[in-house]
């Protein structure tokens, strides 16, 4: 990537920046949400820790490192200390695939969406260690739910994100930002582009657990589910792990579907575009968060099965064929 | 001594879960021990008890004007109904007289408390089923904001924000100062204005709706057969509200609606709770309308634990609190402390039809039938 | 039906079983039933007179005449109350359980016990309701002193 430098130099270059920028947009994202969250409850969220708050992830990082580090008795401990590192690889692995401006990005995939999709839905193993390690049944409870509702709703989120891919003709995400350019976002294709979009949000709200399809953790019924037994610096990889797996969700999202780095001004302003519709995503999904209720489990498979798979199917029908009834020059 | 448990607990894919005392959404120390077959319930053992502080043997030992003030610790939330049954039983007994003033304070002070219980009902419904992280914060966050406007007044009234002290033997202890009144129509006026936003939330949200509707229905049947009261029994399709049918404290006075559902489902009980606010606004306006003058009290000025003696006598005084039917059943005996007290605790009886309706429902519904019942672990335990 | 008719129908029924006395004023009526009637008084009164409403059940300590065990069952639609009462007499403490008539009887009878020491026959589940599974003694009795210690909690 880095013209002048071997590409294994130059990835892993490329690899420790973009890691180190996605661990710090994590602990600044938590503050964002809880800011966020403060002002649709007319309050007004962490005022105290430095000017408005802003040291307040950084307090956080520090409390999780100076914790306890608590180990259930009867816990299976290889699987328990091993469950937050499994679900956090995958977690960050998935900011390996994105380009943040043509040529910037650790490695611009031939089949990047692809990549990122399949990755993206690992974390279960790691989700699953962590219930099965804890020995405990609130956990064992609502990673049951969880492995059921991502593996339901992985499918709709890859068909609702397969509809940009056959617009654009590549799963190379450079390729279909490109597709993009001059205005023309995928969000604006009529009909598609917007079903695809509404279809894709919902399958990642879902495939993230975040309210309303929070089942895994459902706080008040299953008191905290699978992280019940974690504390300290475990508890705090596993939130950096679903931060980050919204984060990545997100940056898909502005991709596929927004124009990733297109945008008014010169060139070198493009990483900045992506950024800034990537957490207009985010904010979309903590708006979501914050006002709805939670919905059971059978209910939330229900909506999968029945009604999600279907529509992203007919979705990608569709698609096809307005893509062969439109030529073969896109 | 019989020791047979109605529970079976064998069953090859049976899991005994324990929803412990600590628990976010138990609404006080509860103890619910499931046996769980996946997610669906096949039976409840729930274990009580954990905030028993023997109120019925203080009752014994402390004078009647010593009393009143704890009654209101039994169910906290609602302390001025609670209050009221005590010192009702009490006048029924001696035939004290209380002033026509006093009758309509009374009323207004018990109507404003079931606005503010069932502000916090609504919002600690809400966060059980969304989360304390998700949109019933939201909720729960907005309905406080309207309860704390409400325990304001109490406190400009009285002096304290939750556990009063407002009632005693023959009319109450405070007389409304200058502004109060003032205060409290501006307070209604805003809290009816802000029903409409939590209506329109919750009214047409299909998540509400999804968790809501046909869970945890009561027959009306089962709901007299146990003793369910209040909100729980008008929702199962029993018409029944003491307020309005067998009226104390001028309760006939007032011009208010009695909601009623049949399907005895939780969107049912909602739906009941949420015109119960408005009526209960109403019933705050007209009482400030038409409040008349004279004395707060027929006994006022108590300065002897025996000033108040109750002759021999029993009477069953009861209370239409938030939650239901709060009784007092007391027994005197010409002295200055009741021989035996009764505390009939809605909650008590609302709770004892839980192993009736979980049997079936999953793990998630009991979150949303707990909210909906409405404990308050003060009534229950006592 | 209004109240008038049920209490007047309650006392055609009542008044021939022996032992059975009436009293009250109104529409509150007082049912004093012998102990081994209770159950049967209970259950002419829901399914005759319309008493499908359980209140609430307990007990009082009348100290050298025994315990005294009173309920307390409505008829909603027409408005009449009718307290059940039953003297159980010196030194007896059984009484016949009121559960397969009203099941809101369960925690009650439940309650009594764990206060009383009234043993209810017929009840499927007697344990303790309120206080600990091992507590030693039933508080609400007068003979049981305000500030009785009992490791630790007091």
């Amino acid at each position: 990537m880095i013209p002048g430098v071997p590409p294994l130099i130059g990835s892993l270059i490329m690899g420790s920046i973009v890691l180190g920028f996605v661990v710090g947009l994590v602990a600044y994202t938590t503050l964002l949400e809880r800011k966020f969250a403060a002002r649709m409850q007319s309050r007004v969220g962490p005022y105290r820790v430095g000017p408005h708050g802003l040291f307040q992830p950084i307090a956080d990082g520090i409390k999780l490192l100076l914790k306890e580090d608590l180990i259930p008795t009867s816990a299976d401990r290889t699987v328990f200390n091993l469950a937050p590192v499994v679900f956090l690889i995958p977690c960050l692995l998935i900011f390996a695939s994105i380009p943040f401006a043509p040529n910037i990005g650790v490695a611009d995939l031939n089949i990047g969406v692809l990549f990122f999709l399949a990755v993206s839905s690992m974390e279960i193993v790691g989700l699953f260690m962590a219930g099965w390690g804890s020995n405990n049944k609130y956990a064992l409870l609502s990673v049951m739910r969880a492995v059921n509702q991502i593996i339901s709703y992985d499918l709709p989120l890859l068909f609702a994100a397969l509809v940009p891919v056959m617009l654009a003709g590549s799963l190379k995400m450079s390729d279909i930002a490109a597709a993009q350019a001059g205005g023309f976002w995928f969000i604006f294709y009529p009909v598609l582009g917007q079903l695809g979009f509404l279809a894709f949000m919902i399958a990642g709200v879902a495939a993230e657990n975040r309210t309303p399809f929070d089942i895994l953790e459902a706080e008040s019924e299953l008191v905290a589910g699978f992280r019940v037994e974690y504390s300290g610096m475990k508890f705090g990889l596993i939130q950096l792990g679903e931060y980050a797996h919204v984060l990545g969700t997100s940056f898909l999202g502005a991709l596929l579907f927004l124009g990733a780095w297109a945008g008014p001004g010169p060139a070198w302003l493009g990483p900045l575009w992506f950024f800034i519709k990537a957490m207009l995503m985010f904010l979309l999904f903590t708006w979501v968060r914050w006002s709805f209720v939670r919905i059971k489990v059978d209910q939330i498979l229900a909506v999968s099965w029945k009604l999600m798979l279907p529509l992203t199917l007919a979705l990608l029908i569709v698609t096809a064929i307005v893509i062969v009834m439109r030529g073969p020059a896109v | 001594m019989a020791e047979v448990r109605a529970i079976d607990y064998t069953g090859s894919e049976r899991l005994t879960m324990n929803m412990g005392p600590q628990h976010p959404s138990a609404h006080g120390v509860f103890r619910a021990i499931l046996t769980l077959e996946g997610e669906k319930i096949v039976g409840v053992d729930a274990v009580i008890g954990y905030l028993h502080r023997c109120h019925e043997k203080l009752a014994e030992n402390l004078a009647y004007v010593q009393y009143p003030s704890i009654a209101s610790k039994t169910d906290y939330v609602a302390a001025m109904s609670s209050e009221l049954a005590y010192v009702m039983a009490a006048e029924k007994i001696g035939q004290f007289e209380v002033p026509k003033r006093a009758q309509y304070l009374r009323v207004m002070v018990n109507e404003l408390q079931r606005v503010a219980s069932h502000c916090l009902w609504l919002g600690t419904w809400c966060l059980d089923m969304g989360g304390a992280l998700g949109g019933g914060t939201s909720i729960f966050l907005y309905c406080i904001r309207e309860r704390e406007t409400v325990l304001d007044l109490f406190e400009s009234l009285v002096g304290a924000r939750l556990l009063y002290g407002f009632h005693q033997v023959g009319g109450v202890r405070y007389d409304p100062s200058a502004g109060w009144a003032a205060q409290c129509r501006a307070t209604i006026d805003t809290i009816e204005k802000r029903l409409l936003e939590y209506e329109q939330m919750l009214d047409d949200n299909a998540f509400f709706e999804a968790r809501t509707r046909n869970v945890g229905v009561i027959s009306s049947a089962l709901a007299q057969d146990v003793g369910v009261s209040g909100p729980l029994l008008r929702a199962s399709g029993v018409n029944f509200d003491l307020r309005r049918d067998q009226p104390y404290s001028s309760y006939e006075d007032f011009d208010f609606k009695v909601p009623v559902e049949t399907e005895g489902d939780c969107h049912a009980r909602y739906r009941v709770r949420m015109v119960e606010f408005r009526e209960s606004i109403k019933i705050v306006r007209q009482a400030l309308d038409r409040l008349p003058e004279g004395p707060i009290s027929s006994r006022p000025g108590v300065k002897s634990l025996g000033q108040v003696r109750v002759p021999k006598g029993e009477a069953y005084a009861r209370v239409e609190g938030p939650r239901g039917e709060v009784g007092c059943y007391l027994v005197a005996d010409g002295s200055q402390k009741p021989y035996r007290m009764k505390w009939r605790g809605a909650s008590f009886s609302n709770l004892a039809v839980l192993p009736y309706i979980l049997p079936g429902v999953t793990v998630a519904d009991v979150v949303a039938i707990m909210g909906s019942v409405d404990p308050v672990f003060g009534e229950v335990d006592r | 039906m209004s109240a008038e008719m049920n209490i007047a129908r309650a006392r055609m029924l009542l008044e021939g079983i022996p032992g059975v006395t009436l009293s009250g004023e109104g529409p509150i009526l007082t049912v004093e039933t012998p102990v081994d009637q209770f159950a049967v008084v209970g259950a002419m009164l829901k399914e005759k007179v319309g008493c499908l409403f359980f209140a609430f059940l307990t007990a009082i300590d009348h100290k050298e005449a025994g315990l005294e065990v009173v309920a307390r069952l409505d008829n909603l639609d027409s408005r009449v109350c009718v307290m059940l009462r039953t003297k159980l007499g010196a030194g007896n403490t059984r009484c016949p359980s009121l559960f397969a008539i009203y099941r809101g009887a369960n925690w009650m009878e439940r309650e009594a016990f764990d206060m009383f020491g009234i043993v209810f026959d017929g009840h499927p589940d007697l344990r303790r309701m309120l206080l600990p599974e091992d507590w030693v003694g039933h508080p609400l009795l007068k003979s049981y002193a305000v500030d009785t210690p009992y490791p630790p909690y007091r």
